[in-house]
């Protein structure tokens, strides 16, 4: 297979394949009939239909949690469907694995590029597939190919660079080549753009023009609507697992897409009201943070907002805008090169996290695996972990009061668990996101801060903690920020919303705001 | 499915959803407490195998030799509990005891032409000192500078090795009992004497296991050492000191090497340079023995001490039966893999009924293109950030 595809690339003396005399263009090439999964009891896809045309781009719209990456996951063979067909020019196919389903000419494209950055360019085309002489590899044929991908691609990158020394857009270039090294003809690019700067980003569409010109058919998914409303040829939108609307580009436009991708979303509850909102309670005033690998890039830029005792603000914003950035500093994680943290009246922006914590400034980070849980303690030692001052005698920590402690955060924020001694494992992932929530709120904090407090978790979760929150604000007066990349959740207990793109606030809003100016608001910034 | 049903109870023995019943619950049993029962076999055999084996005498100078493994297994414990690895322990132990014996023979203050004999108790803080301040070095290379574990300790391990070495220019100190005279007797007391039948090393160990256990159980810093080891991030995040738990451990694991030391110089009543060689390995393999994680926030002191125990134990009783020296190395070997095999079925055991739990609600969310965008993002800030400072 390896060998009839390098055969035929000498053949055409070209790099890149060619697939037009095959079919149409706009053909259906590549069908997904009545696909579904399941994990366990979670319904990931319902019954999705949808073709893939030849030679042009399908885009697939859809909410974090809509089921884009399962489809494209399904499709690229990496998992199987539980019921449905692939329909691959009219013939069921079945992709048992990644590498049958490139047997088949389908590649995918994972946000997380697939290169070894310590290899150079040609070793990573060929990986796994050298070309062996009678002298072992032949670099030198290798590096002629390469050469000549290259070219074709319009990226003069030089075979024996070293991936690392590659800018992310060039590498996304190198992973493009290597899938149509391999004669793809049909490409799935998972948010191929999310990392790049606006120039590899046009030199990425260019790339992706001249593909659709060689026949090559391409699945595009993307957070950036505008963006991607730019190449593609057609509009799949999926909506809770369901595909909800179909349609060419000419017949789209933004807000089209948006009704579709929203619809009527569950209730997440309203704006607690019926008192009165304190003091400034937290001040950001000029924040700026700098990306360690880049210190000429902000990922935040002088940003400034004041969120008041029992007020609950919302950031909405894409991926890349720099949310969670900006929590991280606030919480002591990340250092800020400029601007100072009030919490109150005192400066904090030097002290330590867990003086901060001690402060009643806290965070409840996004990914609760890795930033959340500490997976080999039980449940309570995991609610108990950042008020150990709270039961210290002396020296000794006192079991009774610490007892107390995890009881009273079990009862406070309604987690259902066998008791302290469970281990956090055992916890489904909405019952894990409020031990990670109950653990900062058992500290008494003042500011709580969360970041995509809702990632991952089902809608009856959701919904109980953002009650939990409105609950906080009301009866204690604490102030909330929470972060969110779905804009179903700024519309629930938020009492201001705040697009936040580049590291700036772009927008704000009150919450009588509709989710089709939120996602303008964030959708405009971002082609700017 | 039904637990109940007799069909499911037929099953248990290849279905997970019959772990509750009986018969599984004794090899769980045996399992969870195979340290322990290693222990009992390797007593029960040895004393069939030879006569000497099984009596008060021998298992207190048994016992005597445990201690040296024992104190530093504690150590290493603390260290592996953070996530790390302490390989400088067996030369902190030679260093210690060298510089124990060098106090021992009187420093010379030329400028004042003085001979100060320091007695044994400064001695013994002295020494612990200086293993206190070895540790200190692995702590802040690890912690601040980022270094590996691993390479911090590795290069510590030779130098610390070569710095004894150079101290007595590759001799012995022989003479450690000191004076009457000079007021510095008693450093044979550690190893030779008994409280109450039971040799001073093995009280000495006795004790450092009941603080490092309530320091472990009852301390904030214990709740530290576990959550720095199980998550550094998610415990960072919660307000805990994770450099400062860092840099303590190996500070703790300094002084157990340098109490190790002067025991069993005293035992000896010599310090040799080369004393302790591959002793750092021995207490890894009786942390792991005792049940601990290598990946960290899993093990406890108990286990630590069946684990130096076993080891202890096997050792000296091939040397009772006679086995000779290279077929003791062996068994250690296959013991302490056997060890470790035990742990990978045990942790991963647990594993797979968590994730059978669990697998309805985190599938989906691994699926969710956000989540894993986000940790492709940190991860490369992480490289960034490690690659920048």
């Amino acid at each position: 297979m390896t060998r009839t595809s390098l055969t035929d690339l000498q053949q055409h003396n070209s790099a890149l394949p060619s697939f037009l005399e095959e079919g149409k263009i706009g053909e259906p090439i590549l069908s997904a009939r009545n696909i579904a999964k399941s994990f366990g009891n979670v319904h990931a896809l319902k019954t999705v239909n949808f073709d893939i045309h030849r030679g042009q781009v399908t885009t697939l719209f859809g909410e974090n949690g809509a089921g884009k990456s399962t489809l494209m996951k399904i499709l690229s063979g990496v998992i199987q469907p539980t019921a449905g067909d692939i329909l691959l020019e009219g013939q069921p196919v079945h992709f048992a694995s990644t590498t049958e389903a490139q047997h088949h000419g389908v590649s995918i494209i994972h946000q997380e590029l697939s290169l070894a950055p310590n290899l150079n360019v040609r070793d990573n085309i060929f990986m796994g597939r050298e070309l062996v002489g009678p002298m072992g590899v032949d670099f030198a044929e290798e590096e002629r190919q390469t050469r000549l991908l290259m070219e074709e691609l319009d990226e003069p990158i030089d075979p024996l660079t070293p991936v690392e020394e590659l800018r992310l857009g060039q590498q996304q270039i190198v992973e493009i080549a290597r899938a149509l090294s391999t004669k793809s003809r049909i490409l799935i690019m998972d948010e191929p753009t999310s990392a790049l700067s606006a120039s590899e980003v046009e030199v990425l569409f260019r790339v992706i023009a001249d593909l659709k010109r060689r026949g090559v058919s391409i699945v595009y998914i993307s957070h950036h609507l505008e963006e991607a409303l730019q190449i593609t040829d057609h509009a799949v939108v999926l909506r809770d697992g369901s595909m909800t609307a179909y349609a060419p580009r000419q017949d789209i436009d933004l807000e089209w897409i948006v009704r579709n991708m929203v619809g009527e979303g569950f209730d997440l509850g309203s704006p607690p009201s019926g008192y009165d909102m304190g003091d400034v309670a937290l001040s950001l005033q000029d924040i700026s943070v700098t990306d360690p690998a880049n210190p000429e890039r902000a990922l935040v830029n002088r940003l400034s907002l004041d969120l008041r005792a029992g007020e609950i603000v919302c950031i909405y914003g894409l991926m890349g805008a720099g949310r969670t950035e900006l929590l991280e500093s606030v919480a002591g994680r990340m250092p800020i090169s400029s601007g100072s943290v009030l919490l109150g009246q005192h400066d904090v922006s030097q002290l330590t996290i867990a003086q901060r914590i001690e402060q009643g400034l806290v965070l409840v980070p996004e990914d609760r695996q890795r930033d959340g849980l500490v997976q080999t303690m039980p449940v309570g030692q995991n609610l108990s972990l950042a008020s150990i001052g709270a039961f210290t005698r002396g020296l000794f920590t006192s079991v009774a009061r610490e007892m107390e402690v995890i009881e009273d955060s079990i009862r406070n924020v309604h987690i259902k668990t066998d008791g302290g001694s469970a281990e956090i494992g055992s916890l489904s992932g909405g019952n894990q996101q409020k031990v990670v929530i109950g653990k900062m709120l058992a500290t008494h904090p003042r500011v709580v801060m969360l970041d995509e407090p809702s990632r991952g978790i089902d809608i009856g979760a959701k919904a109980e903690v953002f009650k939990l929150l409105a609950e906080g604000a009301r009866q204690k007066g604490l102030a909330v920020l929470y972060s969110t990349s779905e804009v179903g959740e700024c519309l629930s207990i938020a009492h201001r919303i705040l697009v936040m793109s580049r590291g700036s606030i772009v927008a704000e809003f009150s919450a009588d705001v509709t989710k089709e100016q939120i996602m303008a608001a964030s959708g405009e910034s971002v082609a700017a | 499915m039904s637990n109940n049903s007799p069909a499911a109870t037929q099953a248990n023995s290849s279905t997970p959803q019959a772990r509750p019943q009986k018969g599984f619950d004794l090899a769980r049993l045996l399992l969870d407490g195979r340290a322990f029962f290693a222990l009992i076999a390797i007593i029960i055999i040895f004393s069939t195998l030879s006569p000497v084996y099984f009596s008060a005498s021998n298992f207190l100078t048994m016992s005597s030799h445990v201690a040296i493994f024992g104190l530093l297994s504690i150590g290493m414990l603390l260290v592996i509990l953070t996530g790390g690895i302490d390989l400088s322990v067996g030369s902190t132990l030679g260093l210690a005891g060298v510089f124990a014996g060098f106090l021992m023979q009187g420093v010379s203050f030329e400028a004042f032409g003085v001979m100060v004999y320091p007695p044994v108790w400064v001695v013994v803080i002295l020494t612990c000192a200086l293993g206190a301040f070895i540790g200190a070095i692995n702590g802040v290379l690890i912690a601040y500078f980022k270094v590996p574990a691993f390479v911090a300790t590795l290069g510590l391990l030779y130098v610390a090795r070569g710095a004894a070495l150079l101290m007595t220019d590759g001799l012995t100190y022989n003479n450690l009992s000191g004076d009457p005279a000079l007021g510095n007797t008693g450093f044979d007391w550690l190893g030779f004497n008994r409280l109450l039948g039971v040799p001073v090393g093995v009280w000495v160990l006795a004790a450092v296991a009941i603080l490092c256990m309530l320091a472990l159980n009852r301390t904030p810093f214990g709740r530290w050492i576990y959550s720095t080891g199980g998550n550094a991030r998610a415990a960072e995040l919660s307000g805990v000191p994770v450099k400062k738990v860092k840099v303590t451990v190996y500070v703790l694991s300094g002084i157990c090497a340098a109490l190790a030391g002067l025991v069993l110089s005293s035992q000896l009543t010599s310090a040799g340079p080369t004393a302790g060689t591959t002793y750092e390995l021995t207490a890894i393999a009786g942390v792991v023995i005792g049940g601990a994680a290598l990946t960290g926030g899993r093990g406890n002191i108990r286990g630590t001490l069946l684990g130096a125990f076993v080891i202890g134990f096997l050792s000296d009783g091939l040397v009772i039966i006679g086995v000779s020296a290279y077929w003791q190395t062996v068994f250690t070997g296959t013991v302490i893999v056997l060890a470790v095999m035990l742990n990978s079925v045990q942790y991963s055991g647990r594993k797979a009924k968590n994730s059978a739990k669990d697998t309805p609600q985190k599938t989906p969310q691994d699926e969710e293109p956000g989540t894993t965008h986000a940790r492709h993002d940190s991860r490369q800030t992480e490289a960034r950030t490690a690659k920048a400072t």
